[in-house]
């Protein structure tokens, strides 16, 4: 085991566990949407997201067709492609096509974020230990809540629906406190979905997330772009 | 078998999107406002992620509330992110079992 790859564990620690609580939700929403434990250990282990995974289940319990699943995945994960081509940019030469195919199932919300705020540039080593422990978590949480959900009092589960809002949270705020421009961007992102919300109601929520924060990125891209030397 | 294929369909297509992210732009993007955009999207995703479906995530609207403001205070205080999470679920499940 590399020091990288060890480094990559004590790094992702954090992010693994708060995982493994969210996706311990996920585990009793799928079993109550009518997977089996097995099958949704899978749908965690393969997909590694919240959103994309919810929606696709949700999908999946209504008898929807492949086809609505597959859209379904391809909007509410888009974001990870311009995760991904950002996270491209930090990546260091060891990263060849093998190692891009690999570590690119390690692109989540949280991963990203911790990758990005890299003062080094990534080695693969580095995101397979970070990926290496969030999926342990992840999935790990997934079967916990299959094998637990079905005992604990609904008054649990419900408050465990705010787990992944707060991690979310805990994430764009700090950048947003000490970057106005982030901030800028934080707001506007959330005014525009709100107006989308409240106010267009035939907008998809994941499809209104996609367009407000496209919205807001790329004004506040225009107003305050980034030093040359950063990102 | 009809949800192994709807499991697979899903996991394709995550799959396809994350290795196109990694493999379509090898090169260091200089134009400025992509890299700006590029900066800034991801908080804008989470923000918009965020609100305002964290104030429908449970069955008690106050709940909701509380556990957002607890959410909020922790975030500012740059507590670390699973702290915040569960420190939030606590407090929905306080409010939701005193109402």
């Amino acid at each position: 085991m590399s020091a990288d790859f060890r480094d990559g564990i004590r790094q992702g620690l954090p992010i693994g566990l708060g995982y493994l609580f969210v996706s311990f939700g996920f585990g009793i929403f799928a079993l109550a949407s009518g997977l089996s434990g097995f099958e949704a250990v899978a749908v965690s282990f393969l997909n590694l997201t919240s959103a994309g995974q919810v929606a696709g289940i949700s999908i999946i319990a209504a008898s929807g067709s492949l086809l609505e699943i597959a859209f379904s995945q391809l909007v509410i994960n888009l974001r990870y492609l311009l995760m991904g081509i950002a996270l491209s940019q930090k990546l260091d030469d060891d990263f060849r096509l093998k190692q891009r195919l690999i570590a690119c199932h390690g692109i989540t919300d949280e991963i990203f974020a911790l990758a990005c705020s890299q003062k080094k540039p990534v080695t693969p080593a580095l995101m397979y230990g970070i990926t290496f422990i969030v999926v342990a978590g992840w999935t790990t949480g997934t079967l916990l809540g299959c094998l637990a959900g079905s005992v604990l009092p609904s008054v649990i589960t419900d408050a465990m629906g705010i787990l992944l809002y707060a991690m979310f949270i805990a994430i764009f705020l700090p950048p947003a406190r000490h970057e106005k421009a982030v901030l800028l961007a934080v707001i506007l992102a959330i005014a525009v979905n709100c107006l989308f919300y409240y106010h267009v109601s035939s907008l998809s929520s994941s499809l209104a997330v996609i367009i407000s924060s496209l919205i807001s990125a790329g004004l506040v891209s225009l107003i305050a772009p980034v030093k040359e030397e950063e990102s | 078998m009809r949800i192994t294929l709807s499991i697979m369909t899903m996991a394709l297509v995550t799959y396809a999107i994350r290795a196109l992210s990694l493999t379509l732009v090898r090169k260091k993007i200089t134009n400025r406002f992509i890299r700006s955009l590029l900066y800034y999207l991801p908080y804008a995703v989470l923000a918009a992620m965020s609100f305002p479906a964290i104030l429908y995530c449970c069955e008690k609207p106050a709940a909701a509330l509380c556990g957002t403001a607890v959410a909020l205070v922790l975030s500012f205080l740059e507590k670390p992110l699973t702290t915040v999470a569960i420190i939030s679920a606590l407090a929905v499940l306080t409010v939701s079992i005193i109402l």
